[in-house]
């Protein structure tokens, strides 16, 4: 279940970059974009996924609900 | 180079005196402590009483020493944009290049990026002899970049000082890099010694790899803002303490605050205004949380005073800032303009500059000095504040038009001090008229007498008159302190004479057109 980084209100100030357990987070075209293979919510890490307790803009770091399995089945 | 824009407002040559300098070279005698010895000095504006070894570190740091500011520049690099914490007077979010405030810059550097920069302002601005990591975000929130920046600074340009902002979570578990980096300076924001009060400040902060919000918040950032202070202070690191003043919330507090950082070894309390609008988006700005009164700000710094060393010059600068504090050149200096700047590193020029400001400093303190022995028989009650339109080098040497802030001194027979900086420049130029540019000046030094300027025109002349502040043009490019404490001695001559009637004026308003960083 990855998060994933709504650009538009990313401020691109590298705060959960170090912080990733998986090294999924990386700086793109001026903001920063989580890899979702890589991400695992921090389980097994952490008690808190780390790049939401860390962005200074509440609901930024979210999880990637498009994902097929979040879709309603056909 | 063309884009070079260094010659400028910086490059006068300094009064050429040498038998004066001679007599003064020592810079002894304080200026505001003529009479009342070392407690009434402010930020120091000479060395006092100060151990020599804290004398080197700071007689050129324009944070530091009230008289350095006047002469010797500071630079900013935006190398750590990441925060540990939130504090309710900040928003991250924002960035806009019109507005000068702390912790936002347009732009970020790589450290590689940072270094080229402070060597093209060495070599365009020779007085520039501090380098400081501030920020946008908090400098030990990215300690890679911070300390890789300061450790290829101090290879290339080993005479600049290094300092270091901090809001102090992150602050004890690096100590260590701190002595090894050879940081001189170190800077924390201190708003708070409650938790409770804390809370209100910082709604949460991020450490050992957890959220924590409230109370708890603010007792891990209390505890860990102290502890480091304490560490620094017994390793030899000399620490200046920032808070913010935020009426209703920590002004009253700030007394604690100013006793529990000195107690820790802090060397210098900066108290620095709120400065908080709807248009900034913060907490703050939001709530319509007010900042304090020019009056409210000077009474509380009169209350920390004499507890220890209070620096009232700050400017609140932003954390990409270039130039003597007070005058950002920042913009001659972007990314695009250093990577084709040339880079003529010269210790010796830099050096031999650096000689010359000295001079001219020990000028004006013999120029002070000879006035105030003129005041060794009198006794007044009276005091009054002044504002002055100054470029730097200590004199008065700007026009009343051409002033983006003003410096205000108290005048009294004991001396001339320094009291705080106004900023009058409106918030954003578009739709305001002469008109509104005047009434906002007026407003933010209601509170003076006299406004002391190189010259100035007809209109904005009467209209001061109108509101009772007197414009001083016949000291044109002479000394602060020397023309001011002449003009006080004719003013208490007038007072005696029954010529004028002296009367208390009232407060001043505090420009509310920039914000204030974390760190
Ligand atoms: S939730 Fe954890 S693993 Fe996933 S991107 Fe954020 S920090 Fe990395
Ligand atoms: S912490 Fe938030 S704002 Fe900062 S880079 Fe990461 S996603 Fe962007
Ligand atoms: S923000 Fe304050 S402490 Fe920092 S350089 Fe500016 S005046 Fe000095």
């Amino acid at each position: 279940m990855p998060f994933k980084i709504i650009a538009s209100q990313c401020t691109s100030c590298s705060a959960c970059e170090p912080l990733c357990p998986n090294v999924a987070i990386s700086e793109k075209g001026g903001s920063f974009v989580i890899e979702a293979t890589k991400c695992t919510e921090c389980i097994g890490h952490f008690d808190e996924p780390q790049c939401v307790a860390a962005c200074p803009v509440d609901n930024t770091c979210v999880i990637d609900t498009s994902l097929p399995r979040y879709q309603a089945p056909a | 180079m063309s884009a070079m824009v260094g010659s400028g407002g910086y490059a006068k040559a300094a009064p050429d005196n040498g038998t004066m300098m001679q007599s003064a070279a020592e810079h002894k005698g304080c200026r505001t402590a003529a009479k009342t010895a070392q407690a009434g000095c402010g930020s120091r504006t000479s060395q006092g009483d100060l151990p020599s070894e804290i004398w080197e570190k700071v007689k050129k740091h324009p944070c530091y020493s009230e008289e350095a500011h006047h002469h010797y520049a500071r630079m900013h690099v935006a190398v750590a944009p990441a925060c540990n914490i939130q504090c309710n007077y900040c928003n991250r979010k924002y960035d806009c290049a019109n507005e000068s405030r702390p912790g936002v810059v347009s732009e970020k550097l790589t450290p590689e990026q940072a270094v080229r920069k402070v060597l093209v302002v060495a070599t365009a601005i020779p007085q520039m002899t501090v380098l400081g990591i501030a920020g946008p975000g908090d400098a030990l929130a990215n300690p890679a970049k911070t300390f890789k920046t300061f450790e290829l600074v101090a290879k290339a340009a080993p005479d600049i000082k290094l300092c270091l902002s901090t809001n102090g979570l992150a602050l004890p578990d690096h100590i260590d890099t701190i002595v090894r980096s050879r940081i001189d300076h170190v800077t924390i924001t201190i708003n708070a010694i409650d938790p409770e009060i804390g809370a209100k400040i910082y709604p949460w902060i991020f450490f050992s790899h957890k959220r924590y919000t409230g109370i708890d918040a603010a007792r891990i950032l209390t505890d860990r803002q102290l502890q480091g202070l304490e560490m620094l202070s017994e390793r030899g690191i000399l620490c200046k303490v920032n808070s913010v003043m935020i009426p209703h919330i920590n002004d009253q507090h700030l007394v604690e605050v100013n006793k529990a950082v000195k107690a820790r070894g802090a060397f210098l309390h900066n108290i620095m205004p709120l400065i908080s609008a709807p248009e900034h988006g913060t907490v703050f700005g939001l709530n319509g949380q007010r900042g304090p009164s020019a009056q409210e700000l000077k009474t509380l710094q009169d209350a920390c005073e004499g507890k220890m060393n209070m620096m009232r010059h700050c400017r609140q600068c932003r954390a990409d800032a270039v130039g003597l504090i007070g005058e950002d050149r920042s913009a001659e200096f972007s990314t695009d303009q250093i990577m084709k700047m040339g880079v003529k590193y010269d210790l010796a020029t830099r050096k031999a500059y650096q000689d010359r400001v000295e001079d001219e400093r020990a000028v004006s303190v013999v120029a002070l000095q000879q006035e105030l022995t003129q005041f060794a028989a009198e006794t007044s009650a009276i005091k009054v504040l002044v504002a002055v339109a100054t470029k730097g080098a200590g004199l008065i040497n700007e026009h009343f038009g051409h002033a983006k802030e003003f410096q205000v001194y108290e005048l009294s027979t004991s001396g001339a001090k320094f009291i705080g900086h106004r900023r009058v420049d409106v918030y954003c130029q578009d739709g305001y008229g002469e008109e509104d540019r005047l009434s906002t000046i007026i407003r933010g030094i209601h509170d003076c007498h006299a406004v002391f300027v190189a010259k100035i025109g007809g209109c904005p002349k009467s209209n001061l008159i109108k509101a009772g502040i007197e414009p001083v043009d016949q000291y044109a490019h002479e000394f602060i302190e020397k023309s001011t404490i002449v003009w006080f001695r004719s003013y208490l001559d007038k007072v005696k004479s029954g010529d004028v009637q002296h009367e208390e004026r009232g407060d001043a308003a505090i420009r509310q057109g920039a914000l204030i960083s974390a760190a």
